[in-house]
């Protein structure tokens, strides 16, 4: 498997004045930032200081870890003033858990864990069974349980409208009752940069500030920053095996693998990283971040195509959502 | 990368999720699993054409109806633009989505269909455009295929329109009239060939060709401070930065400011975006900001350059438009959020309300209904910073807050 490995704090874009102290204050003006970049870090400050305890979720996936590197640049030189915390369904890839532990550890932050198999063992959510069985719904609890346990009252996530068409009416503040659910008939109005944070007791707010990005704004910011992410994202041989025209990992048991589905070796990159009973490979020879970039900028399938747990029914993500998923 | 973002208004069945649909079709943008679900689901409706509507009605409601009911955004990019389309619905009851989708958009795009031609929605939709001050509006004339593509009816809509336009009070607004056929493809993307007459771009072509200075105006730099930062680490012991978001107009290195409401003075002295020192930051950059002196500065205030200062005051006038089905009366309070900032409002008086379709105003009104737009008098607890909407986008508008139930209910341009 080819692991890229880079310094989390190794910056590029650099531009040829950079060693020239003066040279660099007198010419540089910030309009070439990233409107986008502008806008989440605008949203991450809101959240510091509109909220008394906001967390941020990190999954290990791409989103997350962008969200983080916007985070770190939002309040420099200052630390980052909230906690991250991952709901672990405990079918993680390895390699996702790894560079979770590395990156806290890097870069100073701190880090919550909760664990969907304790919710199982606590009977509160039953494990699926079958060919399609997932931990991915099973989550929910999880999260809802923590939110309640820290009494957090902001959740920043890395969700983007462009993943899912019940996504893309998604506000950036978006308010979820007592219960975790979204009400997708009662959401406010975002008007101008205006963020509207407060809630009633019992409420929380997911937030999210790369709403307006797309697959490929994230991939590009990810060259464009030098963002280290977890190997999987590139291409690597696997073990796999094909299921209703998608690809598999043969190499994970948590993944329902009926006797006559033959396992092949290919080599394959994951486009999405979920729980890895919900995430299939793409066939893919993209081994460098600017061959991702490539790849995604000319593909014709969609991000979520390769998520099962979407494929489940026409509005598979509005019915999770309503029930307090993220 | 520029980001352009284009809100959109069409009545009921004007095809605006077809339009929307056949720009992703024709620049690639929708995937080869999208397109089969849209396949798909034509077919079993028994349409003989695929319907690009079920690419942007998301809500499953919606796709019951057959109508949109809330904003959704779809995302697009060419070579040279990416694009965030704010689809927001065109039936009369929802003049709060359009306001909305509006109040973040640079251009916009009124759908009016051909057989139809200018209606009372339309008017409206040209209301909204004109309230929000967008700066590019494009007037998209739809269904050309079902009037066999007749430079009479287009010439016709044209000119019923431009009489809406002298209505205006925004006269800076650019207008471009594009005749087109969603579902046929012509004018949107690729320049049609079934109407010779025409001889100008296409949708698609006229909003790549947008520059900033078509979509912004240029205005006085406001910079509202949104959080400070003190790292309190060995290497930065002493450093004290404002961090907020520059609006309207730049700020640069050695320039003499005012901070509000003190108006103490200062210049500043360095400007960061992340780790490296920047000379100027340019509108809508999210910088932080240190000052040459060691002043008091919290979230909520202002920093303006010195004799650039906004209006300061504890009233002001404004046009808001209501959104919540609980009426405004006069001697309501609400949290009203300005940038930043949130004070307590009283509602003085409303003054009037404005037709929004050109017709007038009403006087002696005694309550706002949801999507009424009305010119009303605020008094606050604490002193505001704050512009006229025509001149500062940003610092002219504000939002109202139900204080029970923290509902986004109204909002509002400075007068």
């Amino acid at each position: 498997m080819s692991l890229k490995v880079k310094s989390l704090k190794v910056k590029s874009h650099k531009s040829e004045t950079i060693h020239d102290e003066k040279n660099k204050i007198m010419k540089k003006d910030t309009s070439k930032i990233n409107s986008l970049e502008n806008e989440a870090i605008y949203i991450i400050r809101e959240v510091a200081a509109q909220f008394e305890k906001p967390v941020l979720l990190f999954s290990g996936g791409k989103d997350s870890i962008t969200l983080v590197r916007l985070a770190v640049k939002a309040f420099y030189p200052a630390k980052v003033p909230f906690p991250l915390m991952h709901i672990d369904t405990g079918h993680n890839f390895p390699e996702t858990i790894e560079f979770r532990d590395r990156l806290v550890k890097e870069l100073g932050l701190e880090l919550i864990v909760r664990n969907v198999q304790d919710s199982i063992d606590a009977g509160k959510v039953k494990e699926e069974s079958g060919r399609y069985a997932s931990r991915n719904q099973l989550q929910t609890t999880t999260l809802l349980d923590a939110i309640e346990e820290f009494k957090f009252d902001a959740c920043i996530g890395g969700a983007r409208r462009d993943e899912e068409k019940a996504r893309a009416k998604e506000r950036i503040f978006s308010v979820r009752d007592d219960f975790g659910q979204w009400d997708e008939k009662n959401q406010r109005p975002e008007l101008f940069d205006m963020l509207n944070g407060q809630i009633n007791l019992g409420q929380n707010v997911r937030v999210f500030p790369i709403s307006n990005w797309t697959e490929l704004d994230v991939w590009s910011y990810i060259e464009q920053e030098n963002i280290e992410i977890p190997s999987i994202y590139f291409a690597h041989k696997r073990k796999v095996f094909l299921r209703d025209g998608m690809i598999w990992s043969a190499e994970d048991e948590v993944v329902y693998r009926d006797d006559n589905e033959e396992v092949i070796e290919e080599m394959v990159r994951f486009r999405t990283v979920g729980d890895m009973s919900c995430t299939a490979a793409v066939l893919s020879e993209a081994s460098t971040i600017s061959k991702v970039v490539e790849e995604i900028r000319d593909s014709t399938i969609s991000e979520r195509g390769a998520r099962i747990d979407d494929k489940r029914s026409e509005a598979a993500m509005e019915k999770r959502k309503q029930q307090g998923y993220f | 990368m520029e980001v352009l973002k284009i809100a959109t208004a069409g009545s009921v069945d004007d095809g605006k999720s077809t339009l929307i649909g056949r720009i992703l079709y024709d620049t690639k943008s929708l995937t080869t699993d999208k397109l089969e679900a849209i396949e798909k689901t034509s077919k079993q409706k028994g349409y003989d054409y695929l319907d690009f509507s079920l690419a942007t009605d998301g809500l499953v409601a919606e796709r019951e109806q057959g109508i949109t009911i809330d904003v959704a955004h779809i995302y697009f990019s060419t070579r040279k633009k990416s694009y965030i389309i704010a689809d927001t619905p065109g039936h009369v009851e929802y003049t709060r989505n359009m306001v909305t989708g509006a109040s973040t958009s640079q251009a916009s795009i009124i759908l009016i269909d051909a057989r139809k031609g200018v209606i009372e929605q339309t008017n409206r939709h040209f209301f909204i455009n004109n309230l929000l001050r967008i700066k590019d509006v494009v007037v998209t004339i739809n269904k050309m295929d079902l009037v066999d593509y007749s430079e009479d009816v287009y010439n016709k809509i044209k000119a019923d329109f431009s009489e809406l336009m002298s209505k205006r009070d925004y006269q800076d607004q650019k207008i471009t009239f594009i005749p087109v056929s969603a579902l046929k493809g012509d004018n949107v993307v690729n320049r049609s060939e079934n109407m010779p007459w025409y001889k100008g771009e296409s949708l698609l072509e006229h909003l790549e060709g947008l520059d900033k200075k078509d979509i912004y105006n240029v205005g006085t730099p406001r910079f509202p401070v949104q959080y400070v930062i003190r790292p309190k680490t060995e290497d930065f012991h002493d450093f004290r930065g404002y961090a907020g978001k520059v609006y309207g107009g730049e700020l640069s290195v050695g320039d003499n400011i005012l901070v509000l409401p003190s108006k103490t003075r200062s210049k500043i002295k360095d400007i960061y975006f992340y780790d490296e020192k920047y000379q100027t930051a340019s509108r809508r950059s999210s910088v932080t900001i240190t000052l040459e002196n060691d002043i008091n500065v919290s979230r909520g205030d202002m920093i303006v350059k010195e004799g650039d200062l906004p209006t300061i005051d504890k009233q002001f006038t404004a046009n808001i438009c209501w959104m919540d089905s609980t009426p405004l009366e006069a001697g309501s309070k609400y949290m009203l959020q300005h940038g930043v900032n949130k004070v307590l409002a009283r509602v003085e008086k409303i003054n009037h309300k404005i037709n929004p379709d050109y017709s007038g105003i009403e006087k002696n009104v005694q309550g706002l209904g949801v999507n009424d737009i009305a010119s009303v008098t605020f008094k606050f607890n604490k002193p505001l910073f704050f512009d006229q909407f025509k001149n500062h986008r940003t610092n002219g508008s504000f939002i109202l807050i139900d204080t029970q139930n923290n509902h986004t209910v109204g909002a509002g341009f400075i007068q």
